[in-house]
């Protein structure tokens, strides 16, 4: 009885259904343990935080390097348009409350995606693929990335970063 | 056999007039005054944050519905803000700290170890949490509950946080000093009830978990304060989620408690098996201890093998321990039914449940929502590859409210039932309220679950005032959001029902004096039924097995269907 003192003798291994259950349960649990390790060999999507330690001056450098770099156009309202080479690297940088430069990638191509903040943390989250990863300052996280649909995607930003938080907007362009 | 409760209860040892308790009308057991004191005390502050966070909530939930859009942007944030502390620290934990109190006195025959330890850790947490509801009123932390650096707010919102930690830790040593001293003084023969040992579980875990407040808080505060350097701000979020995550399996602990008590006094349900239901409670305190890294899943720095085994710690054994009890506390229900007699079929028993007792059906709901909307969701978006579907959208909104609030807060107001006539000793008003009160708050917190759940599937983010400018989230989206919107005003209009209820009972109710409190609703026993019909038959328990059955299929379905969601993005690395 859950509120009494339980008799003395309560200290007894589960049977029937009990028993049955702790079984299934256990396998199940088993089972979603080993589908992570099984995905991260076999599996095309994983998470696996590689970063480097960056300041986030230095990223701005490296971001701005990069647009002038491989810019190919601007958009309507004048925001710089960048190409990476196929397998190359390409930086975007968060800060409240934008991500520049707009990204041009080809389907099908491989590209390392440089993800950092200038000033707080931001959520890059992919739309409508819903794609989502943590972006930190003082992180330059890589994201070894392969558009495999074209069209034009929208990144918004999905961690907090104050009043502009919800018009914080970038692009992502697959040909 | 008293009438208002399903169980006959032991006679206590007799109480000596010297040491302060006195005896329940309802149960027969000891009452020690000091304890009952202060379970009044932190459960009347517990109900009014739970009014704070409720008003917040429906203010939230009606900018969020983009048709109604309510509050300006700076408001919605500071809301938000307020709406996460008064909920998930301020209700729960001073909710928690009288569910410590009442367990470690009343059944184990015990006096409260000491008044004055308890003045301390309830003035450390209530001036805590005025400060930090102050604060972020005036303005001055709107950094929502993470508070995640470089975001900073004003000192106070730290030191705030700091003393309800500190102030609990207080009431958490008081609990094992009073088990101590029981234990010494022999106020009891043999082992604790089944109750007060996943009291003792949950308040295990809130050590580890409070202490990681400390780490966290003491620095950020230091630095708050322009004394230390900016801490680094993953290490923050690591360390902040040992607290926040962990905190919630205190709940988790606390609230199962509940159930098996809830369970026992509506229909007089023991446990199938005691070794089998306090095993789950120690795997809750061994294996629950790294779920900080739920919220780091897609985050830089912490690689694939790091991510992979800390979030399913050791092969999941602390989600087992919740399958466990899932099916413990139902069985252990049906076995109490079928052994009144109610034997007919797979569900036979389930029509001459005590549905018109709030706390039965508070209980139930809590169970129900918590097993298969918040259980499922969250394994499955705590996996590792899963989570990158859906890290910060609404999806991990809809998880916890099914949680903490179909759940936890759901199960805290069951089983105020009982405690208002039990410990305040007024019988409860309105009673036809009461009884549709768990109903439409359960009924309610499942819209806004569900709500939030498929609007973040189509990646509206969470926290976050306005969809609109970004042009990315159609009109599937958007009706989502309506539906959680509708949710919250029924789950509103359930949350203030409760607190009428409760502040109406403790001003107007009938005094109960030295008589028993009125009763509820329990389960009777048909005329020929025996206790202990049952005893040797270890397949009984169909009903249970049934349900379990399609338990564990829906988890398996949901579990692949986001594996299949996941397969068709983008291949990521």
């Amino acid at each position: 009885m859950s509120l009494a003192i339980p008799a003395r003798d309560w200290f007894k291994p589960p049977v029937g259904a009990e028993k049955l259950w702790i079984g299934l349960a256990l396998l199940w649990c088993f089972v979603m343990s080993l589908m992570m390790p099984y995905w991260h060999f076999r599996g095309k999507q994983n998470s696996r935080g590689e970063a480097y330690a960056v300041k986030p001056t230095a990223f701005l450098e490296r971001s701005e390097k990069f647009a002038a770099a491989n810019k190919v156009g601007t958009d309507a309202a004048g925001n710089i348009i960048a190409e990476p080479a196929p397998g190359g690297d390409a930086y975007l940088l968060a800060r409240m409350w934008s991500w520049t430069p707009i990204l041009k990638l080809r389907q099908g191509e491989t590209y390392r995606i440089h993800l950092s903040s200038l000033d707080l943390q931001h959520g890059f989250s992919l739309q409508p693929l819903n794609m989502n990863f943590q972006v930190l300052p003082g992180y330059d996280h890589v994201l070894t990335l392969t558009p495999t649909s074209k069209g034009e995607f929208t990144i918004v930003c999905n961690e907090f970063c104050g009043i502009g938080h919800d018009k914080m907007f970038g692009k992502i362009i697959v040909e | 056999m008293s009438s208002t409760l399903a169980i006959p209860l032991p006679a206590p040892m007799p109480v000596r007039p010297e040491v302060g308790a006195r005896k329940c009308a309802t149960t027969g057991l000891n009452v020690c005054l000091t304890a009952e004191k202060f379970i009044k005390l932190t459960a009347v502050s517990a109900v009014v944050f739970l009014l704070l966070g409720g008003i917040a909530a429906i203010l939230l939930a009606l900018t969020r519905w983009q048709a109604v859009h309510l509050l300006p942007v700076d408001w919605f944030y500071r809301i938000l803000t307020f709406h996460g502390l008064n909920m998930l620290i301020f209700w729960i934990l001073f909710f928690e700290v009288a569910v410590l109190y009442f367990t470690c006195t009343t059944p184990l025959n015990a006096r409260l170890f000491s008044a004055k330890v308890a003045w301390a850790g309830f003035i450390q947490m209530i001036v805590g949490a005025v400060m930090v509801d102050y604060i972020i009123l005036a303005g001055k932390a709107d950094v929502l509950m993470t508070s995640y650096l470089p975001l900073v707010a004003h000192p106070l919102f730290y030191l705030g946080i700091i003393l309800v930690a500190t102030g609990t830790l207080t009431g958490v040593f008081n609990f094992f000093a009073t088990l101590y001293v029981a234990k010494r003084d022999r106020t009891y023969e043999g082992s604790l009830p089944l109750v007060t040992y996943g009291a003792t579980a949950a308040a295990i875990i809130a050590v580890v978990t409070l202490l990681h407040g400390a780490i966290v808080m003491i620095p950020t505060f230091t630095y708050a304060m322009g004394w230390t350097a900016q801490p680094d701000p993953m290490w923050y979020r690591m360390i902040w989620w040992g607290l926040g995550h962990q905190s919630q399996q205190v709940n988790v602990a606390a609230m199962v408690a509940i159930w098996y008590l809830i369970g026992n006094l509506t229909t007089g349900a023991k446990p199938l098996n005691e070794t089998v239901c306090r095993a789950a409670f120690v795997l809750y305190i061994l294996f629950i201890n790294l779920a900080s890294a739920h919220h780091l899943l897609v985050d830089p720095a912490v690689g694939s093998a790091w991510k992979i085994w800390n979030t399913s710690y050791a092969m999941y054994l602390a989600v087992l321990a919740s399958m466990i009890h899932g099916f413990t506390v139902p069985a252990s229900v049906e076995f109490a039914m079928r052994e009144k007699g109610y034997t007919k079929g797979l569900f036979g028993w389930v029509t001459h449940l005590p549905w018109r007792n709030p706390a039965f059906s508070g209980a139930l709901l809590s169970l129900l929502i918590f097993g298969f909307i918040g259980g499922i969701t969250g394994v499955t978006l705590g996996t590792q590859q899963i989570n990158i579907i859906a890290h910060n959208t609404l999806r991990i909104t809809g998880h916890f409210h099914a949680t903490v609030v179909g759940g936890t807060s759901l199960a805290f107001m069951a089983l105020t039932y009982y405690v208002i006539p039990l410990i305040f000793r007024r019988n409860f008003i309105w009673r036809s309220a009461a009884r549709a009160q768990p109903w439409m708050f359960g009924g309610g917190i499942l819209l806004v679950s569900l709500g939030m759940s498929f609007a973040g599937s189509m990646g509206v983010p969470r926290r976050i005032y306005d969809i609109d400018h970004s042009g990315a989230f159609g009109p599937a989206a958007h009706l989502m959001l309506g539906v959680m919107g509708i949710g919250a005003i029924l789950a509103a209009a359930g949350l203030f029902l409760f607190c009428i209820l409760c502040v109406g009972t403790l001003l107007f109710g009938e005094k109960t004096g030295n008589r028993a409190m009125a009763d509820w609703g329990v389960a009777q026993a048909l005329a020929g039924s025996r206790e202990g019909s049952l005893a040797d038959d270890h397949w009984a328990v169909k009903g249970t097995i049934a349900l379990t059955a399609v338990f564990l299929a829906s988890f398996a379905v949901y579990y692949f269907a986001n594996w299949k969601a996941l397969a068709d993005v983008w291949p990521v690395r």
